[in-house]
């Protein structure tokens, strides 16, 4: 089983997010998880005031079941099928992070340095992160999994555009504003 | 059940992101810092057996799974949302490490912190929605 239980390689991994993503499309939907988020929003009637929350949410009810079924699949992958050994960052990654006061993954997926102190600075880097992918990814009108994925792949132009501006805002964000941040 | 298969295929997406470590924080640090070849060669396999697919798609006239024609939309043009968009979300995709399919994962996973993340997130939608007909797109 350990095959299942150590990191999936790359290319293992990479197909199967191709697959979803196609087998969505022979479902007759597409692949976006940030129309979630939308969802959430229109779920709360604030529709009748913002018109761009006068939605159809219900037509996107399969979407939120996409993603309940992927919080239970992270579930799954963590309590079955979880081998804390081998992750294996590049060290120099690490020696930089520990630079910053950021602790070393030792398996874990996120750094306890935001993710598990409930200090106010932690909580407001949080929640501003989570503003700045909500506002970016509804104004480009997709994230990851709807631009960089399906529209690439889909060879559109936009897209790549997005896609460069990720980018783009990763790299200010890795190399120039987390050092001052941390 | 027709939604049981969304809850199939998104099992299966929460569980190949976690275990590649596409939620993981450090790897997105680590992408940034072009230290690893790992997230490039999952997006890029990502994107190629897509490509391949939609292809397939597109030539042999696929019909879904309703036994209707598949029509892959194209996105509309358009520069400045794109460009300001998306630089935005990837500020906010280096600074917390994770996109909105694995800010659910990773709540899913046990990461109850990410609960801000996606509060925050569902707040940055509805200001989008609030200030969508002012800003250039």
């Amino acid at each position: 089983m350990e095959f299942l239980s150590h990191t999936w390689h790359w290319s293992i991994s990479g197909f199967l997010i191709g697959l979803v993503m196609l087998l969505l499309i022979y479902f007759g939907k597409t692949f976006g998880m940030s129309s979630n988020l939308r969802s959430l929003c229109a779920m709360t009637g604030i529709g009748k005031k913002i018109p761009f929350f006068d939605w159809d949410w219900k037509g996107q009810r399969w979407n939120l079941v996409v993603v309940t079924g992927a919080m239970l699949g992270g579930f799954i992958a963590v309590h079955f099928l979880h081998d804390a050994t081998n992750v294996n960052l590049n060290p120099k990654t690490v020696e930089q992070l520990n630079e910053m006061g950021i602790d070393n993954p030792n398996g874990k997926l996120v750094p306890d340095a935001l993710f598990n102190d409930y200090s106010p600075k932690s909580i407001i880097i949080l929640i501003f992160g989570g503003i700045l992918i909500g506002f970016g990814s509804r104004y480009a009108g997709g994230c990851t999994s709807g631009h960089a994925i399906s529209g690439l792949s889909n060879l559109q132009l936009p897209s790549l555009k997005a896609v460069i501006g990720f980018f783009i805002g990763g790299l200010i964000m890795a190399h120039f504003l987390l050092p001052l941040i941390f | 059940m027709k939604l049981v298969k969304f809850f199939l295929v998104g099992i299966l997406f929460g569980i190949v992101l976690t275990k590649t470590e596409a939620v993981s924080w450090y790897r997105i640090y680590e992408m940034f810092h072009f230290q690893s070849f790992h997230m490039y060669g999952i997006i890029g396999t990502a994107i190629a057996t897509g490509l391949i697919g939609i292809q397939y798609i597109k030539r042999k006239k696929v019909k879904d799974v309703d036994g209707n024609p598949i029509e892959i939309l194209d996105k509309e043009d358009g520069n400045m949302r794109y460009w300001l968009g998306g630089t935005l979300f990837g500020l906010g995709w280096g600074l917390v490490g994770s996109c909105p399919g694995p800010i659910f994962i990773l709540l899913g996973a046990g990461i109850y912190n990410v609960a801000f993340v996606l509060l925050g997130a569902v707040f940055g939608t509805f200001l989008y929605g609030l200030f969508k007909d002012k800003l250039p797109h």
